[in-house]
C-alpha cells in the first residue's frame, strides 16, 4: 500500500501534489492582464488610529496615487511639495546610477558580489522619507535606497563593497551588507527574515522606555515563508509594538516565483488579517503611494495604535545578484510588460506635469549623479579593491568576536600572523 | 559535600563577595532569583522575558515575585516562540537594553538557534562593534528529574562550538548568583545553563537515596547583595594529587561524592565557564597530577569533553601518565524509564577512576 500499488477496494480519490509553476518561462510571450490594477485614487484612506480591521479591504486592493495622466489622485495623495518630490527623484536616480556603476565594478573584478534594486527604488527611498531620521531601519539586502535617502556617503558604501582598508566593517561582511548606527540603519544579515523579530524587539524596547522612535523593517516576499516572519508578527501584535513590516513583493526570490511563498492563494498584505494587524497593499512603483502608506503606518505606530504590514507590489527588473542570470528561468518580456511602470519615470513625469521639472533637467541630473558616483569610486579605490592587499591588519580578524580577546583567539591570531610571515618572508608588497 | 573551610575562603576571594550584604541560606532557584532582583534594581536597562516568567514566576519559580516588584514592562510573559524570544532580545540589545530571556527548557532552545548563532553571536563582529547583543539566555538543562528526552538534554557543546557565544554553567547557589550577575553585566551574549537537578539540593548520583536539600551547605550561604564571580575562572572543588577531574554542573557533585566514597585523592575542577575556558587552571592541575578524567552528562560524541580531551593532550601530553578518561552520557536520546541507565552515575565514574589509576 505504501507504494500506492494496492488500492483495490478503496473508492477514495487519488491525491495530487500541487507544485506551483510561474506563468511564463524563457522565450514565452508575457501577458500581465490577469493582474488586477486598481484605479488611482479610488482606495479609501482610514484614519491612522482606526481599528486594524478597517484596513483589511486594502489588503486585497492596491493603493495607487499616480495615474496614467501623471497626476496625483485621491485621499492617499501625500501632497508633498515640489522640493521634496525632487529630492526623492534625485535619490532614486542616484541609487540607480550607483547600482549601474557597482554592477560594472563587480564585472571588472573589483569586488566579489553586488545586488541591484532596479525598479524597486521607491520602496526604500520613498519609504525612508516617510520616517523620522532616527527611526530605526532593519533592512534586508536590497535597501541601499534607505541609506542613500539618509545621506550616507557613497565612498563609505564603496569601501564596504570593496572590503578595502577603509571599510569600517573591516572587510568582514559580504558586499552590500552595510551598517550605520549613526544613520539608525541596522547591520544587514545574510540570513533571511532574522531582522523581523529584531525590529519588533527594538520597537518593544523603545515603547518600554517611553521613547518616540519606531522601527521599520524590510523583507522580500519569498522570506515571509520563514518562521521569523510569524514570530515577529505575533510579538508585534501581542505587544502592540511600534513597528512597520515592509514586504517587498518583487515577484521573484532568485529563481522561485512568489507562488512558492504562497502568492497563488493570498496577497502578502492579507497575512496581516490573521494577526489582527493593520495591513496595506500598495503599488510599489508609485513613489507617492509608497510614501503615503509608510507615513500612515509611521503615524499609526507613533500614536501607539500598533504595527502595520505593508506589501509593496513591485517587480525585480534585474537578476537577484551578480551571481544570478534571470534569463535562465523567466521571460525577458516580463520586465517590459510590467504593468506598473518604473518608479523613477513615474515621479519624473509627475514633476514635469506639475511644471516643476523638465527632460533637460533630468538629463543633466543623471549626468551629474553619474559623475558623482564615478568620483566616489575613484576616491574609494585609493583605499584598495577586493583582493589587492589593502585590507585590514590580520589581527582585526580576531577582534569583535567578543568584547575582549580570550586566550584561544589570541593564540589563533598569533598563528595567522605567523603563517603570513612564512608565506611572505620579505613582507607582502602592497 | 562541604569543602574545607579554607577552600571556601579562597573561593570567595576570587569573587567580589565583600560588601555584598547579609548572607542568607538559598537554594539555587532563590540564588538566581536574587541575582535577577539585584540586577533589575541596579540597572533600568535589564529586562526579563520568557514563557510563564511574569505573573506566575516561571515553571521553576526563578522569577517569582519579580514582575510584582518591577512591573510588567520589565518582567513579562512571551508567546511560545523561542525564535521570537531570542530575536526580539537581539533588537532590544540594539536599542540599548540588557535583556535576560528565559528559555523554559534547554531542549526548547533549538527554534531560536538561528537568532543565537547567526545573529546574537555575530552582531558585534559583523557591525565592527557598532551594535552588540548583550543578552544572557537563561535555561534549565540536564536530566535526572524524569523529564524524558525533551526535558533532560545537555546541549552545551552546540553553543561552545559557536564563535561569539559564551557558555556558563554553575554548580552551587553561591556560584549561580555571582556568575549570573557577571553574565548579565557582560557585553557579549551568554548562554547560562542551570542544572535543574541541583536547583533544590546537591545530587551525589545515588538516585535511590532520599534527595538532599541545600540546607546546611556552605555553598548555599548566599549574600543578599550584588557580587560577581568572574567568567573564565574555574573553581577548585577539592585539591588532590591522584588525578584531575574536570566537571561542571550536576556532575561536580557526583564526582565529588564518588571520589570520596572510593577514597581517591582527586583534584576536582568545576569549570564554571566553558567559553572562555580557564585553561591555566586545567594545565596546572593536570601537570601536577599526571592523570585526567572528564565528566559530563551530555552525549559523548562531539561533546565538550572531546574538546577538553584534545586540549589536555595538546598541552599536557608529556605530563600524562595514562590516557585521558571521558565519562559521559550515552549517544542516545535521554530515555524516560531508563534515565538512570543513561546518566553517568557512580558506577560509570567509579569504573573510569579505577581504569585511570591502573593505567
Amino acid at each position: 500500500m505504501a507504494d500506492g500499488s494496492d488500492d483495490k477496494g478503496s473508492n477514495r480519490p487519488k491525491l495530487a501534489l500541487h507544485v506551483p509553476e510561474p506563468r511564463y518561462r524563457p522565450g514565452d510571450t508575457v501577458d500581465f492582464s490577469h493582474i488586477p490594477i486598481s484605479e488611482p485614487g479610488a482606495q479609501p484612506r482610514p484614519d491612522e488610529a482606526a481599528e486594524a480591521q478597517e484596513t483589511f479591504p486594502l489588503c486585497n486592493d492596491l493603493i495607487r496615487v499616480l495615474g496614467e495622466d501623471n497626476a496625483a489622485h485621491g485621499p492617499w495623495d501625500p501632497r508633498l511639495d515640489a522640493e521634496t518630490l525632487r529630492g526623492m527623484l534625485r535619490e532614486m536616480a542616484l541609487v540607480r546610477a550607483f547600482d549601474n556603476r557597482m554592477y560594472r565594478a563587480q564585472r571588472q573584478g573589483k569586488t566579489s558580489f553586488y545586488m541591484k534594486c532596479t525598479g524597486e527604488e521607491a520602496t526604500s527611498v520613498c519609504a525612508t522619507h516617510a520616517l523620522a531620521g532616527d527611526d530605526m531601519i532593519f533592512p534586508s539586502y536590497r535597501q541601499q535606497g534607505c541609506l542613500i535617502a539618509r545621506g550616507y556617503e557613497l565612498t563609505e558604501m564603496i569601501n564596504q563593497i570593496y572590503s578595502n582598508k577603509a571599510d569600517k566593517l573591516k572587510g568582514r561582511q559580504l558586499p552590500i551588507m552595510y551598517c550605520s548606527k549613526r544613520l539608525s540603519f541596522f547591520s544587514i544579515s545574510g540570513n533571511l527574515a532574522t531582522q523581523l523579530p529584531q525590529a519588533t524587539g527594538f520597537a518593544m524596547a523603545s515603547a518600554s522606555k517611553g521613547d518616540s522612535r519606531i522601527a521599520a523593517t524590510w523583507v522580500g516576499e519569498g522570506s515571509t515563508a520563514e518562521g521569523d516572519f510569524h514570530s515577529a508578527l505575533t510579538f508585534a501584535t501581542v505587544y502592540n509594538a511600534p513597528v512597520i513590516f515592509n514586504v517587498i513583493n518583487n515577484q521573484w526570490a532568485i529563481s522561485s516565483f512568489s507562488g512558492f511563498a504562497g502568492a497563488e492563494r493570498a496577497t502578502f498584505a492579507a497575512r496581516a488579517i490573521g494577526y489582527g494587524m493593520a495591513g496595506l497593499r500598495v503599488d510599489g512603483n508609485d513613489p507617492l503611494a509608497v510614501f503615503a502608506a509608510e507615513r500612515w503606518a509611521a503615524d499609526r505606530a507613533r500614536a501607539n495604535a500598533g504595527p502595520t504590514l505593508i506589501e509593496h507590489f513591485t517587480y525585480r527588473a534585474e537578476g537577484h545578484s551578480t551571481s544570478d542570470d534571470p534569463s535562465a528561468y523567466r521571460s525577458a518580456e516580463e520586465r517590459t510588460e510590467w504593468p506598473l511602470g518604473d518608479p523613477i519615470m513615474r515621479l519624473k513625469n509627475h514633476l514635469i506635469q506639475l511644471g516643476e521639472w523638465s527632460e533637460e533637467q533630468q538629463e543633466a541630473m543623471d549626468k551629474e549623479l553619474d559623475e558623482h558616483v564615478r568620483a566616489s569610486m575613484k576616491q574609494a579605490e585609493k583605499n584598495g579593491i577586493l583582493g589587492h592587499g589593502l585590507h585590514h591588519p590580520f589581527h582585526t580578524m580576531f577582534e569583535d568576536v567578543f568584547e575582549e580577546l580570550p586566550w584561544h583567539l589570541e593564540e589563533q591570531a598569533e598563528q595567522a600572523i605567523r603563517e603570513r610571515k612564512i608565506k611572505f618572508p620579505e613582507g607582502r608588497p602592497e | 559535600m562541604t569543602p574545607p573551610a579554607e577552600t571556601m575562603d579562597q573561593e570567595r576571594q576570587t569573587g567580589e563577595a565583600k560588601d555584598a550584604g547579609e548572607t542568607r541560606e538559598m537554594n539555587m532557584i532563590e540564588a538566581i532569583n536574587s541575582a535577577l532582583d539585584n540586577m533589575l534594581e541596579r540597572d533600568d536597562d535589564v529586562i526579563l522575558l520568557g514563557e510563564d516568567i511574569g505573573y506566575f514566576g516561571g515553571v521553576f519559580r526563578c522569577t517569582a515575585g519579580l514582575q510584582e516588584k518591577y512591573g510588567k514592562t520589565r518582567v513579562f510573559d512571551t508567546p511560545i516562540s523561542e525564535c521570537g524570544i531570542i530575536g526580539v532580545a537581539v533588537g532590544m540589545g540594539a536599542y540599548g537594553l540588557r535583556p535576560v530571556p528565559e528559555i523554559q527548557f534547554a531542549d526548547y532552545i533549538y527554534p531560536g538557534l538561528d537568532q543565537l548563532i547567526s545573529e546574537a553571536a555575530r552582531l558585534r563582529y559583523r557591525s565592527a562593534a557598532e551594535f552588540t547583543a548583550p543578552m544572557t539566555v537563561r535555561s534549565p538543562f540536564g536530566g535526572g528529574i524524569f523529564g524524558g528526552q525533551t526535558h533532560s538534554q545537555s546541549p552545551e557543546s552546540i553553543f561552545t562550538h559557536v564563535s561569539g557565544l559564551k557558555t556558563v554553567i554553575p554548580s552551587t547557589p553561591y556560584d549561580a548568583k555571582g556568575l549570573l550577575i557577571s553574565c548579565i553585566e557582560d557585553n557579549d551574549p551568554v548562554i547560562f545553563f542551570e542544572p535543574k537537578r541541583i536547583y533544590n539540593g546537591p545530587f551525589d548520583g545515588y538516585y535511590d537515596k532520599p534527595a538532599k536539600s541545600w540546607k546546611g551547605f556552605d555553598e548555599a550561604q548566599v549574600p543578599e547583595g550584588h557580587y560577581r564571580i568572574p567568567l573564565g575562572k574555574a573553581r577548585t572543588v577539592r585539591e588532590g594529587d591522584a588525578m584531575t577531574i574536570l566537571a561542571y554542573g550536576t556532575m561536580v557533585h557526583v564526582v565529588e561524592s564518588v571520589t570520596r566514597s572510593k577514597g581517591v585523592n582527586a583534584e576536582i575542577l568545576d569549570l564554571r565557564t566553558l567559553v572562555p575556558l580557564d585553561i591555566e587552571a586545567i594545565e596546572e592541575s593536570v601537570r601536577k597530577t599526571g592523570r585526567c578524567m572528564i565528566v559530563h552528562e551530555a552525549t559523548r560524541t562531539s561533546g565538550f569533553g572531546s574538546e577538553l580531551s584534545a586540549l589536555v593532550q595538546e598541552r599536557c601530553f608529556y605530563h600524562l601518565e595514562a590516557p585521558i578518561e571521558r565519562v559521559t552520557g550515552f549517544d542516545t536520546p535521554y530515555p524516560h524509564s531508563l534515565e538512570w541507565a543513561y546518566f553517568p552515575g557512580p558506577v560509570r565514574i567509579g569504573e573510569a577512576i579505577d581504569k585511570l589509576l591502573q593505567d
